[in-house]
């Protein structure tokens, strides 16, 4: 009987929406180089900042990063994190590390992967180098790279992080 | 209380698909261009910057933040964002001005509507409770609108179609229109339904572009050394989002808004009407008093070109251009958001 009905308190209704994104004109010349294995940074016309990976303007200055420039795969810690819970989907089993990383020649850091470290000694001016996936799985992502190891170079000061030139920090580190 | 002028604006050409360019590299040429009109190097030039948009189009949560990596916002400069078009940003900035906190203004909207499905999208964005369960979409929500028009006999089919027409035939003299042409009352009604009683050509494009305009005071436009025109009223009013407590036949929330915007206080030479669909320029028209001496939409409106969170400051760009040029000396701009014109603001621009 209809009095009899459960009151109904509430109902599920999924909402799916589609969209063909697109990265944008300079992030999509930065990722068809990523495909080759080549980091391109681009630097702005105004400050002179390199953005890696750009996202096709100067957010400092607001104008187009036209000018690109091939940057080494070697970078330093700016930050990191240890991470100890398990993230669901991520096939990544903790604890791992995710860092802020700048490319030598770079001003700007992007977040990676480290490993083949030891977490507890993973700290801010480390010196890392990228750890390529095979070639022929290089694709339109920085995926390219499984992660990040530590190099045996001195670490960079704080006042000098992301502000290496492209050709990197050895020797200068004497000075 | 303190006349605000127009001192620059500019719009991107409406296109159906901007390919690659991502949303800052849609922003940042029109910026150049309204820095340009006015002499100034970039967003540090103006003591305030506001922006229109909307994060479902992106389909990404603070989408909107992005767009303020066109700005070159270091050192900090003070910048909002309204989620919704630009011509509320315009009506914030005007606020700002009026109370003292800023002698200028830098006004932006902007919308890439092609990589998602614009109707439901817009469904979704502003209704995601009530209406959404059932999936409706904001084309046959208007249809449902123009039926009920047709059917208490306050519009004709050719109406609608005479709208379209002009529309088209007015955009061929508008260099950044998308749809424009000689296309007949005769032609358009020879056309089939999409969704029934409305054809293709009574429904705005997908378009995607940005526009940017620049106010101020009229003594910092003096300073500036050029040409503008004065805002004299605005005024935005907002009706229920119940559908069906609406007579939607009408458009209270236009008439008030013009009537506190000051619309009446003199003749209309150009009006520029945020009309989506064909027969919601003809709710508009009467909503806000227009009559015979009133060129409407010159730039064939949005049915010629719809910029998503753009085309309601769009339409006030368009009527300070004509007042600029020397072809109006009065006009008013109306900007819309929501489903079957749910939510107005008008505008009252005049020769300075
Ligand atoms: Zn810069």
């Amino acid at each position: 009987m209809a009095d009899q009905q459960d009151t109904i308190t509430g109902i599920d209704v999924p909402v799916y929406l589609k969209y063909n994104f697109t990265a944008g004109a300079g992030p999509a010349r930065f990722l068809s180089q990523v495909k080759n294995g080549k980091l391109t940074g681009q630097r702005c016309p105004r400050c002179q900042q390199v953005y890696i990976p750009p996202r096709g303007s100067c957010a400092a200055c607001g104008v187009a990063t036209e000018e690109e420039l091939v940057l080494p795969d070697k970078a330093t810690v700016q930050s990191f994190t240890i991470v100890s819970i398990p993230i669901p989907n991520n096939p990544i089993k903790p604890p791992y590390i995710i860092a802020n990383l700048v490319l030598d020649g770079a001003n700007i850091s992007f977040i990676h992967l480290m490993s083949e470290c030891v977490n507890e000694d993973v700290r801010i001016g480390q010196r890392v180098q990228a750890v390529w996936k095979p070639e022929e799985e290089w694709d339109y992502s920085m995926d390219n790279i499984r992660y990040f190891k530590p190099l045996d170079e001195p670490d960079v000061p704080v006042a000098q992080i992301g502000k290496l030139p492209v050709s990197g920090w050895e020797g200068m580190s004497d000075a | 209380m303190r006349d605000i002028a127009i001192v620059a604006y500019h719009q991107s050409r409406a296109v159906a698909d901007a390919g690659a360019c991502n949303e800052v590299e849609m922003i940042m040429p029109v910026l150049n261009e309204v820095y340009g009109q006015v002499g100034i190097n970039n967003a540090q030039d103006v003591d305030f910057v506001c922006s229109g948009s909307c994060d479902y189009m992106q389909g990404a949560a603070f989408a909107f933040v992005a767009g303020v990596d066109a700005l070159g916002a270091v050192p900090p400069i003070k910048e909002s964002h309204v989620e919704m078009d630009a011509a509320w940003a315009l009506y914030e900035s005007i606020l700002k001005i009026r109370m003292g906190s800023a002698e200028s203004a830098l006004i932006y909207g902007f919308g890439k509507s092609s990589p998602g499905e614009l109707p439901i999208v817009l469904s979704q964005q502003l209704d995601p409770y009530y209406l959404a369960p059932q999936w409706i979409d904001t084309v046959s929500l208007a249809a449902m609108q123009a039926r009920l028009l047709l059917e208490q006999g306050v519009i004709t089919e050719r109406d609608m179609a005479a709208v379209v027409s002009r529309s088209r035939r007015n955009a061929r003299q508008n260099p950044n229109a998308q749809l424009a042409g000689d296309i007949s009352v005769d032609d358009v009604l020879a056309e089939e339904t999409y969704l029934s009683p409305l054809r293709r050509v009574d429904c705005c494009p997908v378009s995607d572009g940005a526009a940017a305009m620049i106010i101020c005071t009229e003594d910092k436009a003096r300073e500036w050394g050029v040409p503008y025109a004065l805002i004299r009223g605005i005024d935005h009013r907002i009706e229920t989002h119940h559908i069906g407590m609406r007579d939607l036949t009408d458009s209270a929330s236009t008439r008030l808004a013009a009537e506190r915007a000051g619309v009446g206080d003199g003749p209309v030479d150009v009006a520029e009407l945020y009309a989506p669909f064909s027969h919601q320029e003809l709710i508009l028209a009467r909503a806000l008093g227009l009559g015979e001496q009133t060129d409407i939409n010159p730039s064939g409106g949005v049915l010629a070109g719809n910029l998503m969170m753009a085309s309601g400051l769009a339409r006030v760009g368009e009527v300070f251009n004509r007042i600029v040029a020397g072809e109006a000396q009065r006009g008013v701009a109306h900007a819309t958001s929501g489903p079957c014109l749910q939510h107005n603001l008008v505008t009252v621009v005049e020769k300075a």
